[in-house]
């Protein structure tokens, strides 16, 4: 339990940081936060195998990439455009990689990555490696039509995927009703014989819990599982979006009710953490992630000849 | 020490913007995610939250300042044992700062595009091999099969892959060899399975894609370019993505506006991407292996038309040729006639037609659209010193177009011409016979160019 704090709390700083250095010019671009939603890659990726199962997602993807335990140091240099970044500063927060931890990124087209998650389960069960892949989109991209291909082809052929929709309630600006005409997001995969279930993807130890049945069910070969995290993100939906959309009230109310780090905060102290030793860690979080932003500043900028590089791999 | 706020950037453009209004006041204590203040940039009303905790010992700029330059700071947090009134004297006279300097640029030099290899030739074929007459249709099915035998990862999927053997018989008895494993049909769903075919790719297998025609992949066409394309370089050289999409390309015959189009043009313009569009069989086999081999995504562009006819295919266990480099499918020296796909076809008769009124073309075929075999066009250009491009397709930003510009930027010295090109008609392809005929290249068209580029 220490352990999801943990994390959870190193994505939160670590996003409020890249906020502050996206504020000071050091971050360019898009940059999508993870702040309000970190139970939810924390609680999934918590049941997974690193190195065995796989890990896909859209361009919020920061915290699951910290999720699964890789270095913030290189995630923030790619944030910053570094040649130490994940992705040798070519990437950008969207687009970042760890194929050793089996995390196929960090896709800036909506909805791309189902289809793309759906392949990566295919080879799974090709392969008969008995990995599974952990598909991760948003509300907005359950409207794609490729995820609904994907979803027919995944069941059609029984593959190991577990699709995870993250219903922060807002695609962008539009919130989840206003675009849906299912907005139970768990049904859309009815039609097509997808087992979905809802989880309070508030709560780190009810989403772990969800995972490890969903992990279950693909690994059994009774094909995909559709999962609706009920979240919400607390910042714009990317550093340039005002969020008029929504009142100042509403997203101050769900911070103070139902804050998933808070929550097991609360829980951690009932069974008998101490204040010092919470300290101590939020201490020892604020620490790594300034290491993260000094690193990340400090380290340079790739070389002008990385330009040519990893066009292609081959030599023709 | 005190921790200084500073004007944010709240956006990729913004450099100034107003500090509309303080939602905190000097002594308030703040944590993490608390709004301290609203900030007005060019397009929107934006919240700034704290990052850090502490005590707001000192607001530098007052709310309503109008033209605050990102960078400049904005109040003191005191933190932690620190009191807000040490902080204070401390605090520097409000000021506005301009935006910290960038660190100094080297004066921009140009980064020089490596150089490219010297193209490889073809392997020699042994004296004594056997030649067999192959249609380009069994040319692909075979180079599928042996890639298949060799490489468990290589698999098939796409629309009547496997039971129906093929909506134009390419994979002709492919699942009795391979079985439903490896053999895959797919839904009518292209923009679905190209991105599985991809993603299975980025896993490590090896996908081969097809496409009933080139037509539907414009359906996917967003995982073929942002997908496939894309990922090694933005990965750093992490992911690659060995996937082969393949299909018939081009007009067929009498099948209407939406069902012939030539896409080599789309596909040759995205770094990231192979483009092969082969014309005989013994290329198309030779270059299928290689895509299949290569671990770079491949775009395979075939031709109905061509897939019945038939070519001279050496015998070889393992006929492989070289991605990247064009081939002289006729040698001369009057002029040179450049094309890829069927109009090599169209190119040829052309040529024959010529050499009865005594001028000797030589006609090359690209083979590979990206990348480009620029050397061996500007090599018959420097010895012909007149040029045509032959191209099934429209004229518009097409491959006659690179070609074309490639001729005047490296190959000027060359030219005792301007180079002239063939191709189909600027408009969507009719249904009509007489129509669709009129639209498409012929080869009486190519010889009328080769009479201008002689100023006869």
């Amino acid at each position: 339990m220490l352990e999801l704090y943990r994390q959870m709390l190193l994505i939160r700083r670590f996003e409020e940081k890249a906020g502050q250095l996206y504020g000071f010019g050091m971050i360019g671009g898009f940059c999508h936060l993870y702040i309000g939603q970190e139970a939810v890659a924390v609680g999934l990726q918590s049941a997974m195998r690193v190195g065995k199962d796989s890990v896909i997602t859209g361009y919020r993807d920061h915290g699951h990439m910290l999720a699964y335990g890789i270095d913030p140091k290189v995630i923030m240099a790619e944030l910053t455009g570094r040649a130490a970044g994940i992705s040798r500063g070519k990437g950008g927060s969207m687009h970042m990689f760890s194929v050793d931890h089996g995390f196929y990124g960090g896709h800036g087209i909506v909805g791309a990555q189902v289809g793309l998650g759906t392949g990566l389960a295919f080879k799974h069960k090709y392969a008969d490696d008995g990995g599974v892949c952990l598909t991760y989109f948003g509300d907005g991209a359950a409207n794609q039509g490729q995820v609904y291909e994907s979803f027919n082809m995944a069941e059609l052929w029984k593959l190991p995927v577990i699709f995870v929709i993250e219903n922060n309630q807002y695609a962008m600006g539009t919130s989840v009703n206003r675009a849906s005409a299912e907005d139970q997001l768990y049904r859309r995969g009815e039609s097509f014989r997808i087992p979905g279930i809802q989880v309070d993807g508030m709560d780190v130890l009810a989403v772990r819990g969800a995972a490890e049945e969903a992990r279950q069910w693909v690994l059994s070969g009774k094909g995909p599982i559709l999962l609706e995290l009920k979240t919400y993100r607390y910042r714009g939906h990317s550093m340039s979006d005002p969020a008029k959309y929504r009142s100042r009230e509403e997203v101050q109310a769900v911070r103070d009710k139902s804050d998933a780090i808070e929550h097991l905060k609360q829980e951690l102290e009932a069974a008998g953490v101490t204040e010092d030793e919470l300290k101590a860690l939020e201490k020892e979080i604020r620490q790594i992630v300034q290491e993260a932003a000094d690193f990340a500043e400090q380290a340079p900028e790739p070389e002008l000849a990385e330009l040519y590089t990893d066009v292609l791999v081959g030599q023709y | 020490m005190a921790i200084e706020l500073k004007m944010p950037a709240l956006s990729p453009t913004m450099e100034e913007g107003t500090l509309a209004k303080w939602l905190v006041k000097e002594g308030d204590a703040v944590k993490s995610g608390d709004i301290l203040a609203e900030i007005e940039t060019d397009k929107a009303t934006m919240e700034f939250e704290a990052v850090d905790e502490g005590i707001i010992a000192k607001i530098v700029i007052p709310e309503g300042t109008d033209g605050v330059k990102v960078g400049a700071v904005i109040a003191l947090i005191a933190g932690e044992g620190e009191s807000a009134v040490t902080v204070q004297a401390a605090a520097p006279a409000p000021k506005v700062e301009a935006p910290a300097p960038k660190a100094a640029e080297p004066a921009p030099q140009p980064v020089a595009a490596p150089a490219p290899r010297a193209a490889v030739a073809d392997p020699d074929i042994p004296a004594g091999t056997e030649i067999v007459k192959t249609t380009v249709r069994e040319a692909l099915r075979d180079a599928m099969a042996e890639e298949m035998r060799a490489d468990d990862r290589v698999f098939v999927m796409g629309e009547e892959v496997a039971q129906y053997q093929g909506a134009y018989k390419v994979t002709q008895g492919l699942l009795e060899e391979f079985g439903d494993r490896r053999v895959i049909d797919t839904p009518i769903t292209e923009y679905g399975f190209a991105g599985i075919g991809t993603g299975a790719a980025m896993g490590g297998l090896k996908p081969i894609v097809e496409f009933m025609t080139f037509n539907f992949a414009m359906q996917a066409i967003d995982h073929i370019i942002n997908s496939a394309a894309k990922t090694n370089y933005m990965s750093g050289g992490q992911m690659r993505c060995p996937v082969v999409f393949r299909g018939p390309n081009g007009a067929a015959s009498r099948v209407g506006a939406q069902h012939s189009q030539n896409y080599g043009p789309w596909y040759a313009a995205v770094p990231g991407l192979i483009v092969i569009a082969p014309y005989s069989a013994a290329d198309a086999k030779g270059l299928l292996k290689a895509a299949i081999r290569s671990p770079d995504p491949v775009v395979f562009l075939e031709n109905e038309l061509l897939y019945g006819q038939s070519f001279d295919v050496p015998k070889l266990d393992d006929h492989v040729l070289p991605i990247g480099k064009a081939r002289i499918a006729r040698a001369g020296r009057d002029v040179t006639l450049v094309s890829y796909s069927i109009g090599v076809g169209v190119a040829l008769e052309a040529a024959d037609k010529l050499a009865d009124e005594g001028v000797d073309a030589e006609v090359i075929d690209l083979r590979t659209l990206r990348p480009l075999d620029k050397e061996t066009v500007l090599k018959s250009l420097a010895k012909t010193n007149r040029m045509v491009v032959v191209e099934e397709g429209w004229p518009v930003c097409s491959i006659s177009s690179e070609i074309i510009a490639i001729a005047m930027q490296e190959g000027f010295d060359d030219l005792d011409a301007p180079v002239l090109r063939v191709t189909n008609k600027d408009v969507p392809l009719p249904y009509a016979a007489n129509l669709e005929k009129a639209a498409l290249i012929k080869a009486d068209d190519v010889v009328a160019a080769v009479k201008r580029v002689r100023y006869r």
